[in-house]
């Protein structure tokens, strides 16, 4: 089915369906449908996955709702399209998706030549391993000759390739299409190591192992994986739009505006948060979009913040650290491009 | 010449004869498909041009970066996506060509078990036909690959019913002969053995068709395989080292190792692909009207050469037309491997085209590799269809 669905999105390249690249062509098409069409995981807990109710949530869908919010002030015109790593950037190179939210590793050759544009980076990550520890293992040096499960089609493969010759160790992995293969042939018995990024590795442990303490994960952390959302080359308005959107939710946390409190702060006279929340200054206009655009937002998604809490967070059942991923002001790597 | 002047003057203009429209329409068929083609092909290039994404097919010659654990063809990280590839199409041939001799085997044997006047083995042979055939290939898969790694111990526990064999979940190590000088003059000498038991062959055909009397052909060309091979091994020095496996760290090191991916998708395919054999031979063999055998019987031949002599070589005209769609059908089935982990053409190609993004060039090689193999195939058992047909048949 996945590689049926390849190749229709190949077709499509072929035939032209997503039409001609020209500026503007893909902000003009979401607005003259009504609503957003997103690329998003089969379903990961935490990035995007439906709720027991149907409705898809994760930090990768709250990219998507915010970007649909900015554009038609209503965070539910969204299509999801569930993708696996194969299918994902042929189905937006293709026009099947207008914006592929799907933890996306950015790297050079995805940004060339695969003919994409990264928004800014909403997760930061990197690749780990998790052993049984029945096993002994203290550190990813000792794994040599050990066999080790793997998704396909993810920089996962390659990383791990690196590790062990960038260490003279060899290894056997086993290569699965999907994440539940690989994890159930892990669990099984089949590999003694099984990796990937760490924010996968923690939630594998917490809902996938019949006993979580059985496992450990490795203290490596052997690449950097800065995930972020992709819109296809050749329409820059859709690109910032997709970008201020991002940076709108992280600049709302800097500077302590919440879905709770944002009525009160819009009345508020600091120039920076009029700017924000569209009273005054136009930086909505700019993006073709309602000045409001920001305030929209973060009434209903959040901001950064929240939407990591609820989804990763202490609020959510991966319970992941903030980390790399906390606001620059607090150790972290999350920083806005400021709005003026 | 009177014609000529009859088809003048009946009034038919060029354009309303019959063979010249026919010529047109085809013409214009044609240059409609071919306008069609060209259309796609620089609509496509344009598209991923506008796009700037990357076309072409140089990207073959790039470094790879990843590890394929299963290869029969040397494979590094640092080779390049076209060995990558090489190593899996290789690893696909291998199981489809083990699959499609065990299938057939196994076909064989349980299509005459569903025509046997046993009862029990008639039925049995019934059921295992209905149950499997209807159910579909990946659960089948699925549920050997499971059967293989969770009902068999962990590598610590390993089984090990003689020395240097040990079955695990990690798959079944064996001991394997140390390849060096002298077990390549026995290969030498087995080939020496086939090659003259070719020409025994042939002299046996050629004296029994000029007396009549008959060569134990099969007997013979054992024999001399046997003798020559263990000529050939004496004359290479007598080798006898083995590489035996034993465990080291996480595994086994040492001896040949047969893994559980490729065991659960040879069995796989081999057990589906056999129950729709079974039918076509048991439809084959029923198509030989049963006067023929009697007929055989009255001239005083042995049943195994009434089989043998009459009704196997009938049988086949029926059989191996539908058998290559069998073989094809299972070439085309190995590419379910990647669904539990084996290393076939499309798994590693998958995995070149999500670090390449190229798709469209990854799925065009798709389509060549198999509908080359599959050409091949059919080319194959049509020359073999040729050969075993009725001599100066007309159909």
């Amino acid at each position: 089915m996945k590689r049926l669905t390849t190749a229709a999105a190949a077709l499509a390249v072929t035939v032209g369906i997503a039409g001609t690249a020209q500026a503007g062509a893909t902000f003009d098409a979401v607005k003259a449908r009504g609503q957003l069409v997103c690329g998003v995981h089969t379903g990961l807990a935490g990035f995007s996955a439906p709720d027991d109710k149907g409705v898809w949530a994760g930090i990768d869908v709250d990219i998507c709702r915010a970007v649909a919010t900015a554009m038609f002030g209503d965070g539910n015109k969204v299509k999801f399209v569930p993708l696996t790593t194969s299918n994902r950037f042929t189905a937006l190179q293709s026009g099947e998706i207008d914006l592929l939210a799907r933890n996306t590793t950015v790297t050079l050759t995805r940004d060339t030549t695969n003919g994409m544009n990264f928004a800014p980076v909403n997760f930061y990550d990197g690749q780990g391993f998790i052993v049984a520890k029945k096993l002994n293992v203290k550190s990813a040096k000792e794994l040599k000759g050990a066999t080790v499960c793997v998704q396909s089609g993810t920089t996962t493969e390659q990383n791990l390739a690196d590790y062990f010759r960038a260490n003279k160790m060899d290894f056997k992995p086993v290569t699965f299409e999907k994440q539940d293969e690989a994890v159930a042939a892990f669990t099984g018995g089949r590999c003694d190591v099984y990796t990937s990024d760490r924010s996968q590795l923690g939630a594998i442990r917490a809902s996938q192992v019949k006993v979580p303490e059985d496992y450990v994960i490795l203290p490596e952390t052997i690449s950097k994986e800065p995930f972020a959302a992709a819109v296809r080359h050749g329409d820059d308005q859709w690109f910032d739009l997709v970008k201020w959107s991002i940076y709108a939710m992280i600049e709302a946390e800097e500077s302590g505006v919440t879905s709770k409190n944002v009525d009160e702060m819009a009345k508020s006279t600091d120039p920076n948060l009029q700017r924000l929340l569209g009273t005054s200054g136009g930086m909505g206009k700019a993006l073709g979009v309602d000045d409001k655009f920001a305030y929209n937002i973060i009434k209903t998604v959040g901001n950064y913040g929240e939407s990591f809490d609820r989804n990763l967070g202490a609020g959510s059942k991966v319970k992941l650290e903030r980390g790399l991923n906390n606001l620059w002001k607090n150790g972290g790597l999350q920083y806005a491009i400021p709005f003026r | 010449m009177s014609v000529r002047t009859t088809d003048r003057t009946s009034g038919v203009p060029w354009y309303n004869d019959e063979k010249t429209r026919g010529v047109l329409y085809q013409v214009a068929l044609l240059a409609l498909v071919l306008f069609a083609g060209w259309w796609l092909v620089t609509n496509t290039l344009v598209n991923l041009e506008r796009r700037q994404i990357s076309t072409g097919f140089s990207f073959l010659w790039r470094e790879a970066g990843f590890a394929i654990a299963e290869q029969r063809i040397h494979f590094e990280p640092t080779d390049s996506y076209a060995r990558a590839l090489a190593v899996g199409l290789f690893n696909t041939l291998e199981v489809s060509a083990i699959g499609i001799v065990l299938a057939t085997l196994l076909g064989t044997v349980v299509g005459v078990a569903r025509l046997s006047s046993n009862w029990l083995v008639a039925r049995f042979a019934t059921a295992y036909v209905e149950v499997v055939r209807n159910i579909p290939l990946l659960l089948q898969l699925f549920f050997w690959y499971a059967f293989i790694t969770q009902s068999l111990p962990s590598v610590r526990e390993a089984l090990h019913p003689v020395p240097g064999v040990y079955l695990s979940n990690r798959g079944l190590a064996v001991p394997v002969p140390e390849f060096n000088q002298g077990q390549a003059i026995a290969l030498i000498g087995a080939a020496i053995g086939v090659v003259v038991s070719i020409l025994v062959a042939r002299w046996a055909r050629r004296r029994q068709d000029a007396t009549g009397q008959p060569f134990p052909t099969i007997l013979a060309t054992l024999g001399l395989v046997v003798v020559f091979t263990l000529v050939g091994w004496l004359a290479g020095g007598a080798h006898s080292a083995l590489s035996i496996p034993h465990k080291e760290g996480f595994g086994f090191t040492g001896g040949a190792e047969l893994s559980p991916e490729f065991a659960a998708l040879l069995i796989g395919l081999t057990v589906y692909t056999a129950a729709f054999i079974a039918e076509i031979v048991r439809g084959g063999v029923l198509a030989v009207a049963y006067g023929q055998t009697e007929a055989a019987m009255a001239l005083g031949l042995r049943p195994a050469q009434v089989m043998r002599l009459i009704l196997l070589p009938q049988s086949l005209r029926v059989i191996v037309p539908p058998m290559t769609s069998q073989y094809l059908n299972l070439f085309k089935n190995s590419t379910l491997a990647i669904a539990i982990g084996f290393r076939d053409f499309v798994s590693v190609d998958d995995t070149v085209m999500n670090q390449t993004g190229q798709a469209i060039e990854c799925i065009a090689l798709i389509m060549a590799v198999y509908l080359t193999v599959s050409l091949l195939i059919s080319l194959f058992m049509n020359w073999y269809n040729t050969k075993v047909a009725l001599r100066g048949s007309t159909r």
